[in-house]
């Protein structure tokens, strides 16, 4: 009786083991299926470079180089705002917080993480732009810094979490050499405890950038939506992902613009892959450079 | 021991499974309408009250857009698409391949009107300087009749029926400008504008309020006078498409949309009644 309930258990739990990866094919494979004949209709070249977006007119436009630029741009200023933040505080947490402030301040940061980002786009809406637009003199409020802040505000806990762990995984051993040869407690932070977490808070950053490149409802409350080709962080811009949210609903189902969503969509799939392929070499340098192993 | 404990798992997995799928089949008639998010609140609201006249009925009505709804009627999917535009000839061509009939039901009015934030000087724009202002032609204020202000041009997602219908209407299918803002719905385009002093934008007339101003247009005040008299000329009718002329159940609800009762709910809804 115990060998087949076993058998059942073990069988269970390794279809849940595998569910993830029966997503991850089925998920890539309606991409590529419902993708890849744009690539055909208006051409690879055409399609990833052409400057404009008019999907609904006759003739229709498909070039998405404005909305890759947008997530890129919303993207990179997310990262200027999350990773010496979430850097910062993890720092601060780990070295510098005693252990009350400590118990304290985690569990407020990971909160942030489980906050609804149309929550956060309501108050990106309602605060955030207005402010900004008023701060900076600004025509109008619904700008690629707005969307840059809110989700470099989101991508804070992820970045702070991460990193925090990696910190306090170096070794207590790594530290006590650097302090018993004479090191203050600034060199072995930055000498020692920093480049052994390196790996940990590269992983972080990269997981904060998945997160802000692939974040849709709020960019689509608060960056405008634009399909311009960016010139300043202080204008309207439109990512790739609030395109697909916005039109997705209208778009005749087989048509060139229901299969350029989708190409966007796999695009979109790509850049985050590949953020995690870097994600990955990097942990592995630093790691062997560490000579931590895997 | 086990082996029973399996078993009644098994009955209760296949019990479960054959209540699903038996259960839409419980109420007697039911009725699926889909689409124009326009059109959603006067499908609610008439399906509620015919709902409580006739106890048997069931009736589910979901947005999704016009697209989504004549789609849908094509492939069989609802009893009724809701549309803010008339459908197209491709979706036309579609419908006829799956045999399905696209027939017509004008249900309300509606006009679109031209917002402005409270603060701005003009009060009336002609047809030709809205298309100036969406296409790029114009983009200051004092080049249409207002002070020195830059134009912040707010627009609708390409794919929505406002703006399919605003875009015929009138930019005679030109290009909107690319830095154009997009906002998916009515209510994040009026409160964009009430939030922008430059801004202009364009939303379903059930949305004019106080916080934006709707301008005259062509010396036409956006109002729903105006649009039964057909003076106003951004105005547009909403439809109920049917396969084939409505019959049964579909008949009863169409009808009871154009009866006094249901034209009073299109009025509350913000529309324009089409009798």
């Amino acid at each position: 009786m115990h060998r087949i309930r076993e058998r059942i258990y073990k069988g269970l739990f390794s279809l849940m083991a595998f569910a993830s990866l029966i997503f991850l094919v089925g998920i890539t494979l309606t991409l590529f299926v419902e993708g890849l004949p744009v690539f055909k209709e208006v051409g690879f070249f055409d399609f990833v470079f052409g400057k404009s977006w008019y999907p609904t007119y006759e003739p229709p436009d498909f070039g998405i180089l404005p909305l890759i630029l947008g997530s890129l741009w919303v993207t990179t200023g997310a990262v200027l705002f999350c990773v010496p933040v979430g850097v910062g505080s993890a720092l601060f947490i780990n070295e510098l917080a005693g252990k009350r402030l400590k118990a304290v301040l985690k569990p407020i940061i990971e909160v942030l993480a489980g906050i609804p980002s149309i929550v956060y786009g309501f108050f990106g809406i309602v605060v955030i732009a207005p402010f900004i637009q008023r701060l900076l003199n600004l025509p109008v409020g619904l700008t690629a810094f707005t969307g840059s802040l809110m989700l470099g505000i989101m991508a804070t806990p992820t970045v702070c979490s991460i990193s925090e762990d990696a910190l306090s995984f170096v070794p207590r051993s790594f530290r006590e050499a650097s302090l018993a040869v004479g090191a203050n407690r600034w060199q072995t932070l930055t000498r020692v405890v920093f480049p052994a977490s390196a790996s940990g808070i590269s992983t972080s950053i990269i997981l904060g950038m998945s997160r802000a490149v692939g974040e849709t409802m709020t960019v689509l409350m608060v960056t405008g939506g634009a399909a311009v080709i960016p010139h300043t962080l202080f204008q309207p811009i439109r990512p790739m992902t609030s395109t697909i949210a916005a039109e997705m609903g209208e778009a005749v189902m087989g048509s060139t613009h229901y299969h350029s969503l989708f190409a966007i969509g796999l695009i979109l799939f790509f850049i985050t892959f590949i953020f995690n392929v870097i994600a990955e070499l990097i942990s592995r340098r630093f790691r062997k450079k560490l000579g931590l192993g895997r | 021991m086990f082996k029973s404990k399996i078993a009644i798992t098994v009955l209760a997995a296949v019990l479960s499974v054959g209540l699903m799928v038996s259960v839409p089949t419980f109420a007697a008639k039911s009725l699926t309408i889909k689409g124009s998010t326009t059109v959603l609140s006067i499908a609610q609201s008439c399906a509620e009250v015919f709902m409580d006249m006739h106890s048997d009925v069931n009736i589910s009505v979901q947005g999704g857009g016009s697209g989504v709804g004549i789609a849908s009627l094509i492939d069989g999917t609802c009893n009724i698409a809701d549309a803010s535009r008339p459908i197209k000839d491709k979706e036309k061509d579609k419908a006829k391949e799956n045999n399905v009939q696209a027939y017509e039901n004008v249900v309300a009015l509606d006009g679109i009107a031209v917002i402005v934030h409270p603060t701005n000087s003009v009060d009336g724009l002609s047809i030709e300087q809205i298309k100036k202002i969406y296409t790029g032609e114009i983009s200051n204020w004092n080049e249409a009749g207002g002070k020195k202000m830059k134009i912040t041009v707010i627009s609708r997602d390409s794919a929505s029926g406002t703006f399919e219908t605003f875009n015929e209407l009138a930019l005679d299918k030109e290009r909107v400008r690319s830095d154009a803002l997009l906002q998916a719905s009515n209510q994040a385009v009026a409160q964009t504008v009430s939030r922008t002093p430059g801004a202009i934008g364009y939303v379903g007339l059930g949305y004019l309020s106080s916080a934006v101003k709707g301008v005259s247009i062509e010396g036409v005040e956006p109002t729903n006078e105006n649009v039964i008299n057909g003076s106003y000329e951004l105005s547009r009718k909403l439809f109920m498409y049917t396969d084939g002329a409505p019959a049964g159940i579909v008949k009863e609800f169409i009808d009871f949309v154009l009866s006094e009762e249901g034209q009073e709910l299109v009025k509350k809804a913000g529309y324009v009644p089409f009798i």
